[in-house]
């Protein structure tokens, strides 16, 4: 792989390497080195980025469909533009961070009739996601063009007009579908019909966008799964007057100018990365040259760069964006050639450091191979190697990682350190649409579950542990509050998850609204802090069954009995229901393997078996699951019953 | 018309509509290529705007009848540019 990075150091033309990347993929698909294709696309779209490229990655990586893991997903767009041009740049960025997706577009300003039929062909396309792209002067024709004609009163129930609309198709989209919204917020025109005078009164031009996004705002946050894409920022950020295509756009309704056609897809995938779960958990980063300025073993504490000033605030901004991250719920991690002693007096003491030891939930400083201290660091959070994603400034050990951790998403970096905090922000990985209050405390939870396996190892018998643990569980029926937590474990939850059946908050709400169903979930508490929410069981009553839809415990409170505690809770209410059985499906996974054994541990009968997974039963009326006596249970509220 | 253009935006055009270099003459045209639609004519400008950074006119745009017409545009642009 060095040898290769080498190699492509001498031909300095972009052009030549674009063409030597792209004979290399076609070479390496025709030997069916799938994983290896799909790193050199990667790497021939950052050479060169564009419509051109996205024709060739798209056409690619069809061929890989089945061979790597890609997460399949269907992509609805209502717009009142041309967004064809945007499809396979979309579709192209997609395939890269894993997403395979199908696009259905619907027709030129059609989006209306299209929301509010529930038979039209945007609900027959059965999308997981929907964008409504929408622009300010399609949807307020009268408050963009004719804004100078209105009086106030005329232009704020313009506005009102609005906000009813967008109320009115999001509440029909809600009734519709369980698919996520994303809604374009409505640009400002580049210059308002006022000019200056504009921005002397609060009831003008600019004022009156101003108005209607804030209360998409509010539509928002009153539905679920319905997400707020603020365009007039996006605009701005890239320059709103070479945004904009005036001529495309009065001969063909394309009005975004062709080099900032990708930065549209880049924001719409910020919002497919949370939503299709190919999200980044943890972030591992290097030290030397990335959490500051030169080698802490050759410049001392003294002679490193970190500070307010330049050079060492663009160490600085990195760090503020790693700790932003971190309140997010992304856990950070570092992986470092170095001796640790040089390292940690570092993060200890260095006056300028913003992050320090208990911002990280593990570390890995010695001179191992990068990728060992990566599978180490994945085992040691307990979360996947492909929850992983790695920063170093270092070329040739981002490569060394693509080469041998495909499933580690790698960061690439910028030549100057004054750009790495923006690179570090626009990566999709760490975008999130909804925070919990488990996200915000992670790190920390992380921290005192360090202290806690370490009580482990000193402490005999395992009961004692159970015992020295001091576990509280609160076992409660789901509500709208915790609809989405519960939709959050249901998401991404992997190893304990004995169905792994994925559920939007919309479908947690329609099951708990089941007469039949029960939506229970558990809280933990014990002696070194609060876990949160960290269970998920859904019951249906049919007959005299009860049957278990779902039961997922998050990797966090693992191998403490949790589970037998729920399960004991499950088949006590089941038995007060008057049901006689339940039963309770494993489908096994790549990562599911710790529930393998669940229900045979607790007394069920194996019923039957076959490719996709088992049936097991247990007799209410013969045999009881009896709750870990170490365990203090809270019943917040009964069965309903 | 400059060395070299014709080429550049053969392959382009090659890569955008899904067809092998070769099959791509000056004369190819929307009447003599399936792929060659309306949109894939859009995408076509917008990835030659891209390529070569400058911005089509409709009046332009408008003489594109085959790629050799297309290939001639680009030409004048990119001399425009120059002089």
């Amino acid at each position: 792989m060095i040898l290769l990075v080498g190699v492509r150091a001498f031909i300095d033309d972009k052009a030549g390497v674009y063409l030597e990347l792209r004979k290399e993929i076609d070479e390496l698909l025709a030997r069916n080195s799938w994983r290896a294709a799909y790193c050199r696309l990667g790497d021939l779209w950052r050479q060169e980025p564009g419509q051109v490229a996205a024709a060739f990655v798209v056409s690619r990586c069809e061929k890989l469909r089945g061979q790597i893991s890609l997460t399949p997903f269907r992509l609805a767009i209502l717009r009142s533009f041309t967004v064809e041009p945007l499809i396979s740049l979309l579709r192209a960025v997609a395939f890269l961070s894993g997403i395979d997706l199908q696009v259905h577009l619907g027709d030129f300003n059609a989006y209306p009739q299209e929301i509010l039929d529930r038979n039209s062909l945007l609900y027959q396309f059965s999308p997981d996601v929907v964008i409504l792209a929408a622009q300010a002067c399609d949807v307020a024709p009268d408050l963009w063009n004719g804004f100078a004609d209105l009086s106030s009163e005329e232009a704020a129930a313009a506005a009102q007009r609005v906000v009813n609309n967008y109320r009115q198709w999001a509440r029909a989209f809600r009734e519709h579908s369980q698919a996520s919204l994303i809604v374009h917020a409505l640009e400002q025109p580049s210059v308002p019909s006022l000019g200056v005078l504009d921005a002397q009164s609060p009831l003008h031009q600019r004022a009156a966008f101003e108005q209607i996004n804030q209360q998409l705002l509010t539509i928002g946050t009153e539905l679920r799964g319905v997400f707020l894409l603020d365009y007039d920022s996006l605009v701005a950020r890239h320059g709103r007057i070479r945004w904009r295509d005036q001529r495309k756009w009065l001969t063909a309704r394309m009005p975004i100018a062709a080099d900032h056609l990708i930065h549209l897809a880049h924001e719409w995938l910020r919002f497919l990365v949370p939503l299709s779960g190919r999200t980044a958990k943890a972030l591992v980063v290097d030290l030397d040259n990335t959490l500051w300025g030169g080698v802490i073993g050759e410049d001392c504490m003294t002679g490193i760069k970190l500070g307010a000033e330049y050079p060492g605030a663009s160490y600085q901004a990195l760090q503020r964006a790693m700790l932003d991250f971190a309140r997010k719920g992304i856990l950070l991690a570092i992986c470092s050639k170095n001796n640790p002693e040089d390292a940690l007096e570092a993060l200890e003491h260095h006056p300028a450091m913003l992050l320090r030891p208990q911002h990280f939930a593990a570390m890995r400083i010695n001179w191992n191979d990068k990728a060992q201290n990566l599978h180490e660091i994945a085992a040691e959070l307990n979360i996947g190697i492909d929850s992983l994603a790695f920063l170093d400034d270092n070329p040739v050990e981002r490569e060394n990682v693509r080469a041998t951790v495909p499933e580690v998403t790698v960061i690439d970096l910028p030549n100057d350190p004054t750009d790495y905090a923006a690179a570090l922000r626009d990566c999709p990985v760490f975008e999130r649409l909804t925070l919990s209050p488990e996200d915000q405390d992670r790190t920390a939870l992380y921290a005192a579950e360090r202290e806690r396996s370490h009580a482990e190892q000193t402490l005999t018998s395992k009961e004692d542990f159970f015992r020295f643990l001091e576990q509280e569980a609160e076992v409660a029926l789901v509500v709208p509050p915790t609809f989405a937590r519960v939709s959050q474990l249901t998401q991404k939850t992997n190893q304990f998850n004995l169905t792994t059946r994925r559920y939007t908050e919309q479908q947690i709400a329609d099951i708990a609204a089941e007469p039949v169903a029960q939506v229970s979930s558990i809280r933990v508490r014990d002696r070194y802090g609060d876990h949160g929410l960290v269970g998920v069981a859904i019951t249906r009553d049919r007959g005299e069954d009860c049957e278990i839809d779902t039961f997922l415990l998050s990797c966090r409170v693992l191998g403490r009995t949790v589970e037998s505690a729920l399960l004991a809770h499950l088949a006590e209410q089941a038995r007060a229901r008057g049901r006689r059985r339940l039963l309770g499906c494993f489908l096994p996974t790549r990562k599911n393997a710790p529930a393998r054994n669940f229900y045979s541990q607790h007394g069920f009968e194996l019923q039957s078996q076959n490719g996709d997974g088992s049936l097991w039963v247990l007799d209410l009326h013969q045999v009881t699951v009896s709750p870990p006596a170490w365990i203090k249970m809270n019943i917040a509220n009964g069965g309903k019953n | 018309m400059s060395p070299g253009v014709f080429e550049q935006v053969r392959s382009i055009a090659a890569d955008l509509f899904a067809v092998p270099n070769h099959r791509l003459t000056a004369e190819s045209s929307p009447e003599t290529l399936e792929a060659w639609d309306s949109t894939q004519h859009l995408i076509l400008v917008l990835a030659l705007e891209e390529r070569f950074g400058f911005q089509l006119y409709p009046e332009e745009i408008e003489q594109m009848h085959n790629l050799g017409d297309v290939a001639r545009v680009v030409d004048a642009k990119l001399h425009a540019a120059k002089s």
